[in-house]
C-alpha cells in the first residue's frame, strides 16, 4: 500500500495521522481521545528537530482530571509543533481533527503506516472502548 | 492454629478490664456507637452478634491467628500520668546546636487557636474546595508568604522537612535540567542530615553524587543539578551570583536551602538565580519536636511549574465568578499519574505550613525584620565577645550561627556548658558551633561568655561598642516583603483570633460533621491524646540533644514500637518516614536491599494490582523498580492467575509486591494467604499497604498471614490527626529477615562499616516524633479490648451503611459473603444517562447536607467511598444516611422529570447563603429545598462560603499566591 496524500490513519492509542506531501505527516489526538479526557487545560510537545522512535513518548496532553501520555504513533524528524496550543490548549477539545493537531513529522518508514488503522477499523476499536 | 484461638479467648475470658465497668473507660468515649446501638445494628444486618458479624466478613484463615498480647487500657487520667512520667525524663536544656532546628517562641494565640483547635487540626486534605476554603485561604498565605521570601514565583503547600524538601528538588532538577550531565553536586557546607538524605534518593534514583566545596569544583558539563545551603551549616555565608551564573551557562539547575529567617535580611534566591528554593520553615512559630513535625517550603520559577512535587493552592473561581481557592495542577501528582508522577509525595505538613503562615502574619513583616535584626545583632554581639577573649571565628560572614575554633578546648566548653544546662554543638576537638535564635536575650549571651571564658572575672567591652556588620554587603536585602495586607493587619490578638476564626468557621472538621473519606479513616483524635504536644518536655527537645537528656522519647519509642509489633505480627518498626508514601518509599529499598545482600542482585520488579492507589507505583518507580500491573476481576478482587504468570514469568527479577489490604475496593480478599504466597514462591517478598489497617487492629495481622513490611499510617489508625493534610506519620515494621536493612541510624551518624540499612529517609530518624505521643496515648487507653472493640465498631458501621442504602444506590464491591470491610463504595454511574447527574453532583448536594463529601471516583471512576470509622454514633451514620437517601429522593424526582435535569438542586450544588438570599431566585426548585432538603438542617446548617469551583479558570489562570485586590 502506498501512502496517499491526505490519506487519515489512527493508531491504537487514539492518535490520528494525516499524510501530506513530501513525506511529512501531520499528528493528534482523535475525538474520541479528547472527548475521554475532557477539558484539555495543558499540553506538553516535542522540540523541533527531535528524532523519534515509534511509540516514543512525545508529548503529554493533560486535562483537569487526567494526564495522558502520546505515544508517536510514527518514527521520524519533528518538522513543527503547533505553538497554538500553549496558550489555547483547548481547541484540541474544539477541533480535534484540524486546529487542534500536536506536530509535524518527516516520516521514513512506510511499513508503520501501514500498521495503522483505516478509519473504519478504527471506528470499530472506539466502538468496543466505549 | 486452633491453639491460638483458644489462647486468645482464655486471656479476653480472664482479662482484669472485663470487670471494670466499661462506660468508665476511655474506649466508650472513643467509640462512637453505644452497646445499644450496636445491637440494634447487629440486628438490622441479621447478626445475633459481632462473633457472628466479624466471622462472615473476615476470611477463616486469617482471622485471629495471633493474640494481641498488650496491657490492660489505662484511663484517660492514669494514661496521662504515665505519659507524663515519660516526660520526666527528658532534660530540657537550652540548645544553641541550630543545624536546621532551633528555639521559637509558637505565639500563645497560635497554639490555642490553631495548633490545639480541633477545627484547625481534624480538617482533611482539601481536596473538596468548598468546604476547605479557611485553609486553603491559609495555606495560600503561607505559598505567598515563601514566594516573598524567596524571590521565587511557584511555592508549593509544603513538603515533609528539608532534608527530603532538597532531595525531592534534585529528583525535580532531573526532570526539568537540559543538561546532559547525569551527576548532582552538592556544596559540603549542608547540614549533614539533608546530604545523607538526598544520597539516599540518589542511590535508588541511579544519580551520582559529588560533595565538595562550590568555590573550588569545576562546573561544568556533568551535573544536570547543584544544591547549596545559604547560610551554610558552619554559619558561613558566600555569595554564589558568579558561580550561579556559570552553572546556568551549563544548564545545571540550581538549588538553594534557604534559611527562611535570614531571608528576611538576605538576598532572596530568586535574586541570586537559583531554580528552586527549599528550606525548613520550623523556626516560625513551629516547636522543635525533637525533630518533627516541620514543614519544608519548595519555591521555583514559573518555568517549572508543572514539576514541581507536592500540594499547590490555587486562586480560580466559583460558579457565581467570586473569588475561591483549590488545589491546583494535581494531574501533576501520584493519585493521577502513578508511577510518572512528579513525586510519590501526597501529603504536605497543611497544619504546620498553616502555622508559619499565621506566625508571618501575627508578626508581619516589621516584627519578622525585627526578630531576625536581632538575632543576628545578638550573634555579633556573641562574636565579638568572643574575639575579645582571642577566640578566633572561623566564619566572618554569618547570620545567626558562628564556628569557634577552641584550641582543642571543646570538652572542657562542651561540659562546662552542660553544668549550665546549655548545649552546644561540638564539631570536633578544635571546633564549636553556636547559633542563636529568637529566644536568646542578653543574658544568655553573657552566660555563653561566661562558659567560653578561662578567666574566673572576664571584661568584655562588646556590648558597648556597636559590632560590625557580618553580613556580606553585596548580599543585603534590598526588596520589600509581605506587602500584602494580610501580612499587615491582624497584628492585635483581637483582630489575629477573630481572622483565624473567620477562616476555621469556613471549613468542615470533625469538630462539625462526620468526614465519611473512604481509605482516610478520619477518627476521633481525643483531646487527652493531644495533650502532650504542648508539653516543652516533648515539643523543645532538639534532636541532637545527648542521649541521656533524652530517655523518655526512648522509651516511648521502644513502648510504641512494642505496641505496634503486637498489633502487626511484625518484629520491629522504624519511626522515621514522615508519611505513608514515605514508608512505601523506606519499605521497598528494604526489599531491595535485603535481595542485594542475598547476591541477588537482578530483582527490581514490582508487581501492583491495578486497583491500587496511585502512590504505589509511584513509590515503586522512586525506589529504582520496574512497575508491573496485575490485573482485577469483576469483583475487584486479584486475579490469581495473572498474578501466577506474571510472578513465574518474572521470577528471576521479582523483588516485591504491594498489596492493599483489605483491598483498596473495601473488601477482606479471602485468597490474601494465597496471594502472598505466590509472590514469596517466586522469590519476592510482599509489601502489605497498611493504609486500611483500622479494618485489622486486634483482628488479623499483617506480619502473620503473608507481609515481609508494612508501612502504619499513625495518622488513619493511630489518631494522629490529619491537619488539614498533614502531618502524616508513615513507620515501617518489618519481619525479621528484614531487620538489618531498616533506616535506623542516629541523626549524624555514619553507618558502621559492614552495616546493611538503607541510609536516612527523612531528616531524622524517629521522623515526627513529638506526635508520636498521640499513638501512644490512644493505644494505652483502648487496650486490647478497646482496640479490638474499635475495628469491629469500623467494619460495622460500613456494613451499617452499605445495607441502608443498598435499596437506593448500588454498592460496587462486596466480599464473599455479600458484606463489606470498613469501607463502602457507592456506584453512580447508572444516573449519567438517566438523569445527567454525575459523582460531583452528588458529593457537592451532600455539602447542602452539611456533610463533607467522600472519597470521590477512587478506587472506581464515577463512586463514591464511604468509611464511617468507629468513632461516629449511630445517630451521626443514621444523619448521613438520609442525606444520601434525601439526594436519591431528588434524582428520581429528575429521573421522572419533576426536577429539571440541568437546574436542580444537585447540578447547582452546594448553595452559598449568598445565592439562595439573593434577590433574584430563577431556578425551578424552591430556595427552601435549595438550602434545607431536611428539616434538621434549620437547626444545624453548615453555609458553604462559595459556590462550586470553575477548575477550568484556575487552571487556565495559575496563581499560587494572594494579590491585594483579592480582598
Amino acid at each position: 500500500m502506498n501512502a496517499m496524500t491526505g490519506e487519515l490513519k489512527f493508531s491504537t492509542n487514539h492518535e490520528w495521522v494525516r499524510l501530506e506531501q513530501d513525506n511529512v505527516a501531520v499528528v493528534g489526538i482523535t475525538d474520541f481521545a479528547q472527548g475521554l479526557l475532557g477539558d484539555i487545560v495543558f499540553v506538553e510537545l516535542p522540540e523541533v528537530g527531535q528524532q523519534v522512535q515509534l511509540n516514543d513518548e512525545i508529548a503529554v496532553v493533560e486535562s483537569l482530571k487526567a494526564a495522558s501520555d502520546i505515544y508517536s504513533p510514527i518514527s521520524g524528524v519533528i518538522l513543527e509543533i503547533n505553538e497554538a496550543l500553549s496558550d489555547q490548549p483547548e481547541v484540541i477539545n474544539s477541533s480535534p481533527d484540524e486546529q487542534g493537531w500536536l506536530y509535524k513529522i518527516e516520516y521514513r518508514n512506510l511499513d508503520e503506516l501501514n500498521q495503522l488503522l483505516s478509519p473504519d477499523d478504527y471506528n470499530d476499536l472506539c466502538q468496543s472502548e466505549s | 492454629m486452633d491453639d491460638s484461638i483458644n489462647k486468645s479467648n482464655s486471656k479476653q475470658n480472664n482479662s482484669p478490664t472485663n470487670s471494670l465497668p466499661i462506660g468508665g473507660m476511655f474506649q466508650s468515649r472513643h467509640i462512637g456507637l453505644s452497646e445499644d446501638d450496636k445491637k440494634t445494628m447487629l440486628n438490622f444486618l441479621g447478626f445475633k452478634d459481632m462473633e457472628e458479624c466479624m466471622q462472615s466478613i473476615v476470611p477463616d484463615d486469617i482471622y485471629e491467628k495471633s493474640s494481641l498480647e498488650l496491657e490492660s487500657p489505662l484511663s484517660e487520667e492514669a494514661a496521662i500520668a504515665r505519659l507524663k512520667r515519660l516526660a520526666e525524663k527528658n532534660y530540657l536544656y537550652k540548645s544553641y546546636i541550630g543545624q536546621g532546628y532551633y528555639n521559637t517562641h509558637t505565639p500563645k494565640v497560635i497554639q490555642r487557636n490553631i495548633l490545639e483547635n480541633p477545627g484547625w487540626y481534624t480538617s482533611y486534605t482539601p481536596y473538596q474546595p468548598e468546604i476547605s476554603q479557611g485553609r486553603l485561604e491559609a495555606l495560600l498565605n503561607y505559598q505567598t508568604m515563601i514566594s516573598d521570601l524567596t524571590g521565587l514565583e511557584i511555592a508549593n503547600a509544603s513538603l515533609l522537612d528539608e532534608a527530603t524538601a532538597a532531595a525531592e528538588a534534585m529528583a525535580m532538577a532531573k526532570r526539568v535540567s537540559k543538561s546532559s550531565g547525569d551527576r548532582f553536586f552538592i556544596d559540603e557546607d549542608c547540614f549533614s542530615q539533608t546530604i545523607a538524605v538526598v544520597e539516599t534518593r540518589a542511590k535508588s534514583l541511579g544519580i551520582g553524587i559529588d560533595i565538595g566545596s562550590i568555590k573550588e569544583v569545576d562546573l561544568n558539563n556533568n551535573y544536570f543539578g547543584l544544591l547549596t545551603q545559604y547560610p551554610g551549616a558552619s554559619g558561613d555565608i558566600m555569595d554564589l551570583s558568579s558561580h550561579i551564573s556559570k552553572a546556568k551557562q551549563h544548564h545545571t539547575i540550581v538549588i538553594m536551602i534557604a534559611d527562611i529567617l535570614a531571608l528576611m535580611l538576605l538576598k532572596s534566591p530568586g535574586e541570586l538565580g537559583a531554580d528552586i528554593a527549599v528550606g525548613s520553615t520550623q523556626r516560625f512559630g513551629t516547636p522543635i519536636g525533637f525533630g518533627g513535625p516541620h514543614a519544608a517550603y519548595m519555591a521555583t520559577r514559573k518555568d517549572f511549574q508543572r514539576s514541581i512535587p507536592g500540594r499547590i493552592v490555587g486562586v480560580s473561581i466559583d460558579q457565581h465568578d467570586n473569588i475561591a481557592y483549590r488545589l491546583a495542577l494535581q494531574t501533576r501528582e501520584q493519585h493521577i499519574r502513578r508511577e510518572k508522577a512528579t513525586s510519590n509525595i501526597c501529603t504536605a505538613q497543611a497544619l504546620l505550613a498553616i502555622i508559619a503562615g499565621f506566625y508571618a502574619i501575627f508578626h508581619g513583616s516589621e516584627g519578622l525584620r525585627q526578630i531576625a535584626a536581632k538575632i543576628n545583632r545578638l550573634t555579633r554581639i556573641f562574636a565579638h565577645g568572643l574575639s575579645e577573649m582571642n577566640y578566633e571565628i572561623l566564619n566572618q560572614n554569618f547570620f545567626d550561627t558562628v564556628s569557634v575554633k577552641t584550641n582543642q578546648h571543646t570538652q572542657t566548653i562542651i561540659d562546662k556548658a552542660l553544668e549550665h544546662r546549655i548545649n552546644l554543638r561540638a564539631i570536633d576537638s578544635k571546633t564549636i558551633g553556636v547559633a542563636i535564635d529568637e529566644t536568646v536575650d542578653l543574658e544568655d549571651i553573657e552566660l555563653l561568655w561566661e562558659i567560653f571564658s578561662h578567666k574566673q572575672s572576664q571584661e568584655i567591652n562588646a556590648l558597648s561598642e556597636e559590632p560590625t556588620t557580618s553580613l556580606p554587603e553585596s548580599l543585603k536585602r534590598n526588596s520589600n516583603v509581605l506587602q500584602d495586607p494580610v501580612f499587615n493587619r491582624y497584628h492585635s490578638e483581637t483582630e489575629f483570633m477573630r481572622y483565624a476564626r473567620l477562616l476555621c468557621d469556613k471549613d468542615i472538621a470533625l469538630d462539625k460533621a462526620m468526614i465519611p473519606l473512604g481509605s482516610c479513616t478520619m477518627k476521633l483524635t481525643a483531646t487527652s491524646e493531644m495533650l502532650a504536644i504542648g508539653w516543652p518536655k516533648f515539643s523543645s527537645i532538639h534532636p541532637l540533644a545527648p542521649e541521656n537528656q533524652i530517655q523518655g522519647y526512648r522509651q516511648l519509642f521502644d513502648e510504641l514500637q512494642e505496641m505496634l509489633c503486637q498489633i502487626t505480627g511484625f518484629s520491629a518498626f522504624s519511626f522515621e518516614p514522615n508519611a505513608g508514601s514515605q514508608g512505601e518509599y523506606a519499605g521497598l529499598l528494604v526489599i531491595d536491599a535485603y535481595h542485594k545482600n542475598r547476591g541477588e542482585t537482578g530483582r527490581n520488579i514490582c508487581l501492583i494490582p491495578k486497583s491500587a492507589h496511585g502512590t504505589n507505583p509511584a513509590s515503586a518507580m522512586m525506589a529504582g523498580m520496574k512497575v508491573i500491573s496485575i490485573n482485577c476481576d469483576n469483583e475487584g478482587n486479584i486475579d490469581l492467575d495473572d498474578l501466577k504468570s506474571k510472578a513465574k514469568l518474572h521470577q528471576q527479577e521479582l523483588s516485591a509486591a504491594m498489596i492493599t489490604y483489605p483491598s483498596t475496593h473495601g473488601v477482606f480478599e479471602t485468597t490474601i494467604r494465597e496471594v502472598c504466597a505466590i509472590v514469596h514462591e517466586h522469590g519476592g517478598q510482599v509489601y502489605i499497604d497498611g493504609a486500611n489497617m483500622n479494618a485489622m487492629v486486634g483482628i488479623c495481622y499483617p506480619g502473620e498471614f503473608g507481609g515481609d513490611v508494612s508501612h502504619l499510617n499513625l495518622h488513619k489508625t493511630f489518631c494522629i490527626p490529619h491537619g488539614g493534610g498533614g502531618p502524616g506519620v508513615g513507620p515501617i515494621g518489618v519481619l525479621k529477615h528484614l531487620e538489618p536493612f531498616l533506616p535506623n541510624l542516629g541523626i549524624n551518624q555514619e553507618p558502621s562499616s559492614g552495616s546493611n540499612n538503607i541510609g536516612s529517609i527523612s531528616a531524622v530518624p524517629w521522623g515526627s516524633a513529638s506526635v508520636l505521643p498521640i499513638s501512644w496515648m490512644y493505644i494505652t487507653m483502648m487496650g486490647r479490648q478497646g482496640l479490638r472493640a474499635a475495628t469491629e465498631s469500623a467494619i460495622l458501621s460500613a456494613n451499617y451503611i452499605a445495607s441502608r442504602l443498598k435499596q437506593y444506590y448500588k454498592i460496587l464491591y462486596t466480599g464473599h459473603s455479600g458484606l463489606v470491610a470498613h469501607e463502602c463504595i457507592i456506584d453512580l454511574r447508572e444516573f449519567k444517562q438517566r438523569a445527567d447527574i454525575e459523582v460531583d453532583d452528588v458529593a457537592k448536594r451532600l455539602i447542602d447536607h452539611g456533610f463533607h463529601p467522600p472519597t470521590i471516583s477512587f478506587p472506581v471512576p464515577g463512586t463514591l467511598m464511604i468509611e464511617p470509622t468507629e468513632s461516629e454514633s449511630k445517630k451521626e451514620l443514621d444523619r448521613f444516611c438520609d442525606a444520601m437517601i434525601s439526594i436519591r429522593d431528588e434524582i428520581t424526582a429528575i429521573e421522572s422529570g419533576e426536577l429539571d435535569r440541568l437546574d436542580n438542586p444537585l447540578k447547582n450544588a452546594p448553595h452559598t447563603a449568598e445565592h439562595v438570599a439573593a434577590n433574584d431566585w430563577h431556578h425551578a426548585y424552591s430556595r427552601e429545598s435549595a438550602a434545607y432538603p431536611l428539616s434538621y438542617l434549620k437547626k444545624q446548617k453548615y453555609w458553604p462560603p462559595v459556590g462550586r469551583l470553575n477548575h477550568m479558570y484556575g487552571e487556565k489562570n495559575l496563581r499560587t499566591s494572594r494579590l491585594p485586590e483579592d480582598e
